[in-house]
C-alpha cells in the first residue's frame, strides 16, 4: 500500500470527541446505568475456599424464598466436552470458561462462582444466597507458582498433562504448557561474552483495575430471543461466548454495547453475561447483575504473577552475544497465562544472534488470569531490561547507547520468528536520548533509569458502514466498543476521506445485529482495524458520489474526480460543470439511484509493531523506603497519530499502570488461600498525588500497511515502566531490586542488607 | 421494611423520595431518582466516582445514607452545566482530552469544582492532593490535572 502524502486536514488534529458531552454531563450510559421495567436483581454465591470438591448444592430453601424468581447452578448449563471446547481457531477454551462462569464438580479459587439467584430486590437476592446450602469437601490448595510446580503439589485438574514436552508426561500436573523459542546457539554465544549477568526475578499478580465493575442486563423473551446490554471489549465476543456456553444459536442474541468504564483486557471474557441470560430465561424477566468491587478483585482479571530468570552475555564493545530467559507464569485456575507473548516480546527490541527463551504456563488456586494491556510483555521486559541495565553499567556504557548498539531494525530476525519490516525502534531510542530529560541534573537521593519495550499490535476482522444523510451529513457505524476515544478517530478518518467537516459526521458503535462482525477492542487494534474498515467504507461512498455526479452531468464516471469534498470534472475535456458538494449530491440521491451508503467488511493484517523507550527519575526516602517517581518521559512510535491527545493519553495511562505494578499493586493471599486485599483501599492503584506529569514524545515511523501509517498505540506504554523504575531505584540506591512491587518495607529491607 | 420519606433539594429542585433506611444516597440517586451520572466504583469510599456535593461539601455518596439528605442540598454532575452551557471544567476536560473511558469523569468534575469554588488559584500539588480521593485508571491523571489548572486560569481571567 502506498503511504498517502501527509497533508491531512483531520488526521493528526485534536477535535473534541463526539461522545464527549454525554461523558462530562453524566448522560452517558455505562453498564450499570441501564434498567428495564420489571427487572430482577441477580447475584452470585461465591466459594470461600481456594480448592474444594462440590459434594452437593441444595438450592431448595433459596428457591422457596418469597421474591426469588430463579436459581441457577452449573447443572443448568451444558457441560462442554473436551473435543468441542474451541470455536474456530480462536484460543479460548470454552470448557474452561463454562466451569469458570459456574463451578462444576470443584471450586478452584476463593471467589469462584457456585450458584446464582434472581430476585425482586437486592436484599432478597442476598437473603437467598445465604439460604443456599453447599457441601464443600475442602482440598489442599496451592497459591504460589513455584509451589504449584512441585511434585507433591495439589493437582487442580486431573486431565491436565503438560503440553509441549516429549515424551508426554504420564501423570497430570499443574504445568499446562511449556513453550520454547530459540535462535542460534546461546552456549557458543556465552562462551564468547566478556560479561555475563544472570538474575532471578519475581512479580505479583496485578489487576487491570478498571473503575467500572462488570455489569449486565439480559432479557429473554418467551420465543428465546435475547437482548443483552453490557460493557465489554467486544459485544460480538460476548454474543459468541454466551451462545457457546448456553448452547444457543447466535441468531437468538442481540448484544448492545454499553459505554465501557475501562477494560485493559479484563473485559474480553464472559463472567456475568451468560449467568444473567440463564436467570432471565428461567424467570421470564429481565435480570440485572452488577459486581461489587470485591467480586471484581476475587473473580475477574488479574494478570499473572511470575518467576523469571534472565541471563545475558555481552562483548566489551557492547554487542549482545547471547540471551536466555525462563519465564514461569501463573495462569490462575485454568490454563492460559500470557507466557507465550512474554517469551515472544522480551528480546524483540534487539538484534541478537543467539537467543533461547523457555516459558511455563502454570495453574494454581487463583482466579483465572485474563489479558492485561500487552499481556505478558511487561513481565518479560521487567527482567530483561533490568539485566541489560546492569550489563551497561558493568561495561560502563550509556544505557541508551548500549540499547541502540543492539537495536532491531528493518530486516532483523526476531527470536519468535518473523523478520521485521519497517519499524521505529532506533528512532524511538534516539528520540529518548535527545530528550532534555535524559541530560537533566538529578537531586540528592534521586536516580534515573531507562527501559525499552515492544508490542506486536494485532489486526483482525472489522465491519463499518458510512451512510450519507439527505442533508449532506454522514453517520459512521462501526462495531468496536469505544473505550478511549476511538469514535473521534473514526470520524476523523471518514472526514479525511469524504472531505467534509468532522462536525458533519456522527460515529456510532452499533449492536451485534446492526453491523457485520467485529473482533474485540484489544491488542491495540481498533484504530488500525476498525479505522481501515471506516476508511474503505468512506472510499466506497466516494465512488458512489462520483457515479452520482457523473449521472447528474451525464458524463463518464472516469471523468469525475472527488477532491476536498466536491465532485468536479477531471479535466476541461470532460465538460464545464460547477463542482457538486456532498450535500448537493445527497439531496438528489432519490433521483440518481437511491441512498448513498458505503460498506466495508475486512480481515486486516499488517498492524505493524511498536517500540517504546522510557526515562524515569525516582527519589528514594532512605528512612522509610518510599519511592517517589519525580519525572517520567515516555517515547513511542505511533506510526501516525490520528488524534495525538488520545495517543498521549494511552501512553500516560499505560505508564501509570506500570508504575503501580512496580511500586504498590499486588494480590495478597493468606495461608488460608483467601485474597486479603479485594478493595481499592488495600489494593492501591496510583492516585494523582503519587505522580508527576507524564511527558510524552510521539515518534512517527509510518506503518507501510496502512493508508495513513497507523500503528497500534495502547499497549506498549505499559511494557517498559517496571524496569525503568527499577533501574532508576538502582541508580539512586545502588541496590538492584528483583521483586515487585517495590513497596516501602521491601525496599527498606533491601537497603538494610545492601543486597 | 418501612421506608423513610425524605424531602431534599437536588440540583436546586425540591425532591421527595422514599428509601429503605439502609439505602445509600448513591443508590437513591441512581436507582430511585434515575440520576445515574454519579457512578459506583467501589461503594467503600475509595474511588470517588460517586462524588456529590452535600451542603457545599464534596462527599462520597456511597458513604452517605439516603435518609441523611433530609432537609439538605445535594448537587450532582447532572446539575453542573447550565442549560446548554457547560461549566468551564466540563469544557476544558473535553478540549484537553482529560477522559478516556469517562467512568471517573463525573466524580472528578464534582470534586474539581469543589476545589475551585474554595481555591480559585490552586497549585499543581494542591490539585493533585485534592483529587487524590478520585481514582482514574485510564489517563494517568496528567491531562486531568492540566485541565483543572487551565480551567481555573480561565475562570480567574473572567
Ligand atoms: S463508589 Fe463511592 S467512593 Fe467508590
Ligand atoms: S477515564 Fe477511565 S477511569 Fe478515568
Amino acid at each position: 500500500m502506498d503511504i498517502e502524502a501527509p497533508s491531512y486536514k483531520w488526521v493528526g488534529t485534536r477535535p473534541v470527541r463526539p461522545d464527549g458531552i454525554d461523558k462530562v454531563t453524566g448522560r452517558a450510559m455505562f453498564g450499570a446505568d441501564f434498567s428495564l421495567p420489571d427487572m430482577l436483581t441477580g447475584k452470585i454465591l461465591r466459594s470461600p475456599h481456594p480448592h474444594a470438591r462440590l459434594v452437593s448444592i441444595d438450592v431448595s430453601k433459596a428457591a422457596a424464598l418469597r421474591g426469588v424468581k430463579a436459581v441457577a447452578t452449573a447443572a443448568d448449563i451444558p457441560e462442554i466436552p473436551v473435543d468441542n471446547a474451541f470455536v474456530g481457531d480462536a484460543p479460548t477454551n470454552f470448557r474452561h470458561w463454562s466451569s469458570n462462569v459456574l463451578a462444576r464438580e470443584k471450586v478452584l479459587y476463593d471467589g469462584h462462582a457456585v450458584a446464582a439467584v434472581a430476585a425482586t430486590s437486592p436484599a432478597i437476592a442476598d437473603a437467598a444466597l445465604a439460604l443456599i446450602e453447599v457441601d464443600y469437601e475442602v482440598l489442599p490448595h496451592v497459591i504460589d507458582v513455584k509451589d504449584a510446580m512441585r511434585d507433591d503439589a495439589p493437582v487442580l485438574h486431573d486431565d491436565l498433562f503438560t503440553a509441549g514436552v516429549e515424551p508426554k508426561p504420564d501423570k497430570p500436573s499443574n504445568v499446562a504448557k511449556r513453550v520454547e523459542f530459540t535462535l542460534g546457539n546461546t552456549e557458543a554465544g556465552f562462551a564468547e561474552a566478556d560479561v555475563v549477568v544472570e538474575r532471578a526475578f519475581r512479580t505479583k499478580a496485578v489487576h487491570q483495575g478498571y473503575i467500572e465493575p462488570h455489569a449486565v442486563i439480559a432479557n429473554t423473551a418467551e420465543d428465546g430471543q435475547s437482548q443483552v446490554w453490557c460493557p465489554s471489549q467486544g459485544h460480538f465476543m460476548i454474543r459468541a461466548a454466551c451462545a457457546k456456553l448456553l448452547g444457543i444459536e447466535i441468531s437468538q442474541f442481540r448484544v448492545f454495547p454499553a459505554e465501557i468504564g475501562g477494560g485493559f483486557g479484563g473485559k474480553i471474557n464472559p463472567y456475568l453475561e451468560p449467568v444473567a441470560l440463564l436467570l432471565s430465561r428461567k424467570s421470564g424477566r429481565p435480570v440485572k447483575m452488577v459486581m461489587t468491587r470485591a467480586e471484581v478483585f476475587r473473580a475477574t482479571g488479574p494478570t499473572s504473577g511470575a518467576a523469571l530468570t534472565v541471563k545475558i552475555g555481552a562483548l566489551k564493545d557492547g554487542r549482545i552475544a547471547a540471551a536466555e530467559a525462563t519465564l514461569t507464569f501463573e495462569a490462575g485456575a485454568f490454563p492460559g497465562s500470557p507466557v507465550g507473548a512474554g517469551c515472544m516480546t522480551g528480546f524483540a527490541p534487539y538484534d541478537i544472534t543467539n537467543v533461547k527463551i523457555v516459558g511455563y504456563d502454570v495453574v494454581s488456586n487463583r482466579p483465572k488470569c485474563c489479558a492485561y494491556r500487552a499481556p505478558g510483555a511487561p513481565i518479560a521486559a521487567y527482567g530483561i531490561e533490568s539485566v541489560l541495565d546492569e550489563i551497561a553499567q558493568r561495561l560502563d556504557l550509556d544505557p541508551i547507547d548500549f540499547r541502540l548498539k543492539n537495536a532491531a531494525k528493518e530486516g532483523t530476525k526476531a527470536a519468535y520468528g518473523p523478520q521485521f519490516g519497517k519499524i521505529g525502534c532506533i528512532e524511538t531510542l534516539t528520540a529518548a536520548k535527545d530528550h532534555p530529560h535524559y541530560g537533566a541534573p538529578l537531586g540528592p537521593n534521586q536516580g534515573r533509569g531507562v527501559a525499552a519495550g515492544f508490542w506486536f499490535n494485532f489486526a483482525g476482522q472489522a465491519s463499518a458502514a458510512v451512510n450519507v444523510n439527505e442533508d449532506g451529513t454522514a453517520i459512521v457505524t462501526y462495531g468496536n466498543p469505544d473505550i478511549g476515544g476511538t469514535r473521534a478517530s473514526m470520524a476523523q478518518i471518514a472526514a479525511e476521506v469524504l472531505g467534509i467537516d468532522y462536525d458533519k459526521i456522527r460515529p456510532i458503535v452499533a449492536d451485534t445485529s446492526s453491523i457485520g462482525f467485529n473482533d474485540i477492542t484489544a491488542g491495540s487494534k481498533t484504530t488500525f482495524t476498525a479505522g481501515l474498515a471506516v476508511h474503505e467504507a468512506a472510499k466506497d461512498v466516494v465512488g458512489q458520489l462520483r457515479e452520482r455526479a457523473a449521472k447528474m452531468w451525464d458524463i463518464s464516471v472516469d471523468a469525475v474526480v472527488w477532491e476536498n469534498g466536491v465532485a468536479r470534472p477531471a479535466s476541461s475535456n470532460a465538460g464545464d460543470f460547477d463542482p457538486l458538494a456532498l450535500a448537493d449530491i445527497a439531496a438528489m440521491a432519490g433521483k440518481t439511484g437511491g441512498p448513498i451508503s458505503g460498506h466495508a467488511s475486512l480481515a486486516a493484517t499488517g498492524a505493524g509493531p511498536t517500540f517504546a523507550a522510557h526515562i524515569c527519575d525516582v527519589e528514594v526516602d532512605q528512612d522509610t523506603g518510599r519511592i517517589t517517581v519525580v519525572r517520567y518521559t515516555a517515547v513511542q512510535d505511533a506510526g501516525r497519530a490520528i488524534h495525538p491527545s488520545y495517543v498521549e493519553g494511552q501512553m500516560q495511562g499505560g505508564v501509570v499502570q506500570g508504575i503501580g505494578w512496580a511500586l504498590n499493586e499486588e494480590y495478597i493471599y493468606g495461608s488460608d488461600g483467601r485474597l486479603q486485599n479485594p478493595g481499592f483501599l488495600d489494593y492501591r492503584i496510583p492516585v494523582a498525588s503519587d505522580l508527576p506529569m507524564i511527558d510524552t514524545v510521539i515518534v512517527e515511523v509510518p506503518n507501510p500497511n496502512h493508508p495513513y501509517g497507523v500503528r497500534g498505540v495502547g499497549e506498549v506504554p505499559i511494557v517498559p515502566p517496571m524496569a525503568a523504575v527499577t533501574n532508576a531505584v538502582a541508580s539512586a540506591t545502588g541496590v538492584r531490586m528483583t521483586e515487585l512491587p517495590m513497596s516501602p518495607p521491601r525496599l527498606l529491607a533491601a537497603l538494610e542488607n545492601g543486597s | 421494611m418501612i421506608k423513610d420519606h425524605v424531602s431534599t433539594t437536588i440540583n436546586g429542585e425540591p425532591v421527595e423520595f422514599l428509601c429503605d433506611p439502609r439505602q445509600t444516597l448513591l443508590d437513591v440517586l441512581r436507582d430511585e431518582l434515575n440520576l445515574t451520572g454519579s457512578k459506583e466504583g467501589c461503594s467503600s469510599g475509595d474511588c470517588g466516582a460517586c462524588s456529590v456535593m452535600l451542603d457545599g461539601r464534596v462527599v462520597c455518596s456511597c458513604l452517605v445514607l439516603g435518609a441523611e439528605a433530609e432537609g439538605r442540598e445535594v448537587e450532582t454532575i447532572e446539575g453542573m452545566a447550565q442549560g446548554e452551557t457547560l461549566h468551564p471544567l466540563q469544557r476544558v476536560f473535553l478540549e484537553e482530552a482529560a477522559l478516556q473511558c469517562g467512568i471517573c469523569t463525573p466524580g472528578f468534575l464534582v470534586a474539581a469544582k469543589a476545589l475551585l469554588d474554595r481555591n480559585p488559584d490552586p497549585t499543581e500539588t494542591e490539585v493533585r492532593y485534592w483529587l487524590a480521593g478520585n481514582l482514574c485508571r485510564c489517563t494517568g491523571y496528567d491531562k486531568i490535572v492540566r485541565s483543572v489548572l487551565d480551567a481555573a486560569a480561565e475562570m480567574r481571567g473572567k
